[in-house]
């Protein structure tokens, strides 16, 4: 077992890969938080997969377990309190929650890099940007400290910040909201993973310096040809980038879809709540949509489909009985029981 | 950064004007420094009024005090209460001092600091638990106890350090004062260190340096610690002067003749030149210990370098 396990290769650089085989597939997905209140079930049961070159937006409220499912990935939950009682990621195939945590640091930034809203709070304010770049080639590829600052600086200019080579001594907080998030992009960028995650990007930002940051990303992760899981509760920025969306609510998928049919007709209630609730210029003056009530406390979910207490159609059986995630179509899902009816309005 | 020196050198000349006059002030107006001279005998008043003129004390105060800095300037800090001048015994007394002072501070930064980041690691376990009691108990216990109980035990009964400092002042002889010099300041150290460490642990650029797939030494010792240590650099800074001016009880206990001795055989024979000389050099102590902290803290934060 030990020996297979220190002889078991990390994931060599890219190759092409058969059609049809996802990057990444996240197999029935449980985490939960043990705290002195209870057990949190932050996820419960997350299945998608992203191929290389796909976008998949992670859509749902604070609390839904989106960004907890991205660090179960990452494998930076902080364990315990965290604890992953059931479920596979697998990586190439490969099953990272089996693997031991020296192989996890190595994919961890080198194949699947992450980044995080906040630039600000997440780059190290005492270090240099240049030095927090190149730490990754210093750390991962063995490169000296002058050649990690050069290839800091071609980061740099590659996320399009202005006279780079003389800004790779500054620190993050002299620069702007919007150059620190690409920093972080650069950061993430820097060993040319395989997936990159990005858990609400532009949600600290302006809506123009929004648009300009995920162009970037969208253009970055063409050219390099990199699978994406964009984390969001923005429906905006989704509609523009995203190939397939994944709706979670209560640490479940509640519905799958590609993007332009699940603008075009939501398979679930919940869906069709948040797509309600964008304003929207044709309806001016009028009294925005919410959906009633709060998201439920993870220490204590509802039985049967969790969202019952909030949907409009909520029946018997939804008290009752856990809805299955149903398949509508080739490619799409729905965990509701009325599945049917809601897609026909 | 030059600008940021020059201002902090600035600022430092009020304090010490007036921190040094508040001192001179306080010590000339409490007791008469010629009836001290002669100690239970009466002089002569010819005599008394010859020193008095000779001593300036018929001047006015701000007066007598500008020619006290005068001659602090030129190297004279006066006479002691033994004919002795002032300036010989700090020759005599700081070396001792700063001897203790180097090895108690080694002993809070080392100690101190491991235990605080040990303990704020494992934030709520055994081992953060048991150096919260400890250091709780460090701090309740006064000094005078620690030193005579420690100097009992392990300099007495167990004779495994020397229990007090000969005239040649040897190293191993200045072990155990420093542990009891330090005990207190060790153990705020190590709390602050631990509230430190636990705060940032949790902070989104150690998540961020995780995610990196830095091995976590790195992690700890180039992301978490150099910003955990901001605030502990500046208590050790501040503290030097704080470990140099109160060694009086622990360099009695051991009998170490240092600046806590000279001060303490000043006041208890009145003797003005001494208390004032003393403590006016352990203000430029604090002082310059303070522009480090400053200097150091601008090294360690560039947030501040600018402001």
């Amino acid at each position: 077992m030990t020996t297979t396990e220190k002889t078991a290769a990390v994931p060599g650089p890219r190759t092409p890969e058969a059609a049809g085989s996802p990057l990444l597939q996240v197999r029935d997905l449980h985490v939960e938080f043990h705290t002195r209140d209870g057990v949190v079930k932050a996820v419960n049961g997350v299945n998608y997969s992203v191929s290389a070159g796909e976008t998949l937006a992670v859509l749902g409220e604070s609390g839904s377990g989106k960004s907890v499912t991205a660090q179960a990935i990452m494998g930076i939950l902080d364990m315990p309190p965290a604890k992953i009682p059931q479920g596979e990621i697998l990586f190439r195939g490969q099953d990272m929650l089996t693997m031991s945590g020296e192989q996890r640091r190595k994919i961890r930034g080198a194949k699947i890099a992450m980044i995080f809203q906040d630039a600000l709070s997440s780059l190290n304010p005492v270090l240099s940007v240049g030095y927090q770049l190149g730490e990754m080639f210093r750390v991962h590829q063995g490169l000296s400290k002058k050649a990690a600052k050069a290839k800091a600086i071609e980061l740099m200019d590659k996320v399009k910040i202005p006279a780079a080579a003389n800004r790779v001594g500054d620190y993050p907080h002299q620069f702007s909201g919007g150059m620190r998030q690409r920093i972080m992009i650069a950061m993430a960028l820097a060993l040319e993973p395989d997936l990159i995650i990005a858990d609400e990007p532009t949600t600290a930002l302006d809506v123009t310096v929004q648009a300009q940051v995920m162009d970037l990303l969208a253009e970055l992760q063409r050219e390099y040809n990199m699978g994406l899981i964009l984390i969001t509760h923005d429906l905006g920025v989704v509609a523009d980038v995203a190939d397939k969306i994944a709706v979670m609510y209560a640490g479940r998928i509640v519905e799958h879809a590609p993007v332009g049919e699940l603008y075009k007709n939501p398979a679930h209630p919940y869906t069709r709540g948040l797509l309600d609730s964008i304003p929207r210029l044709d309806q001016k003056g009028q009294e925005l949509y919410a959906i009633k009530g709060l998201p439920p406390n993870l220490l204590n979910i509802p039985g049967g489909c969790a969202f019952h207490p909030r949907c409009p159609k909520a029946q018997d059986v939804c008290r009752a009985d856990v809805p299955a995630l149903a398949t509508v179509a080739d490619g799409r899902g729905s965990a509701c029981h009325f599945w049917k009816e809601t897609i026909d309005g | 950064m030059g600008r940021y020196v020059v201002r902090r050198l600035l600022q430092m000349v009020p304090v010490f004007i007036g921190t040094t006059f508040l001192i001179f002030v306080m010590v000339y107006a409490l007791g008469d420094p010629v009836a001290a001279m002669f100690g239970d005998r009466t002089p002569d008043p010819a005599t008394a009024a010859q020193i008095r003129e000779s001593l300036h004390l018929n001047d006015p105060l701000w007066s007598q005090y500008l020619q006290y800095m005068a001659g602090i300037f030129q190297g004279d800090f006066g006479t002691a209460f033994n004919g002795r001048p002032v300036i010989e015994l700090m020759g005599d007394a700081f070396p001792n001092t700063i001897q203790l002072t180097l090895v108690a501070f080694v002993i809070e930064l080392v100690v101190g600091v491991t235990l605080g980041v040990i303990a704020g690691m494992r934030r709520g376990r055994l081992i953060d638990t048991g150096v919260l009691v400890l250091t709780l108990f460090v701090i309740s216990i006064p000094t005078f106890v620690t030193g005579y109980l420690l100097q009992y035990f392990v300099g007495v009964k167990w004779g495994a350090l020397p229990p007090s400092v000969s005239t040649e002042v040897r190293f191993e002889e200045l072990i155990l004062p420093g542990i009891v010099l330090a005990g207190v300041s060790l153990a705020y150290v190590a709390r602050l260190t631990r509230t430190s460490i636990a705060e940032n642990i949790r902070s989104d650029y150690i998540r961020t340096a995780t995610a990196k797939g830095l091995p976590r030494r790195r992690v700890i010792s180039v992301h978490l610690l150099r910003n955990s240590l901001i605030p502990v650099v500046t208590f050790l800074g501040t503290d030097i002067g704080g470990l140099m001016a109160g060694a009086i009880v622990t360099e009695r206990i051991f009998n170490l003749q240092g600046v806590g001795y000279q001060l303490y055989q000043g006041i208890l024979r009145q003797n003005a030149p001494t208390v004032v000389g003393f403590v006016t050099v352990l203000v430029v102590v604090f002082l310059a210990a303070n522009l480090l902290v400053d200097l150091l803290y601008a090294v360690l934060d560039p947030r501040i370098r600018y402001a």
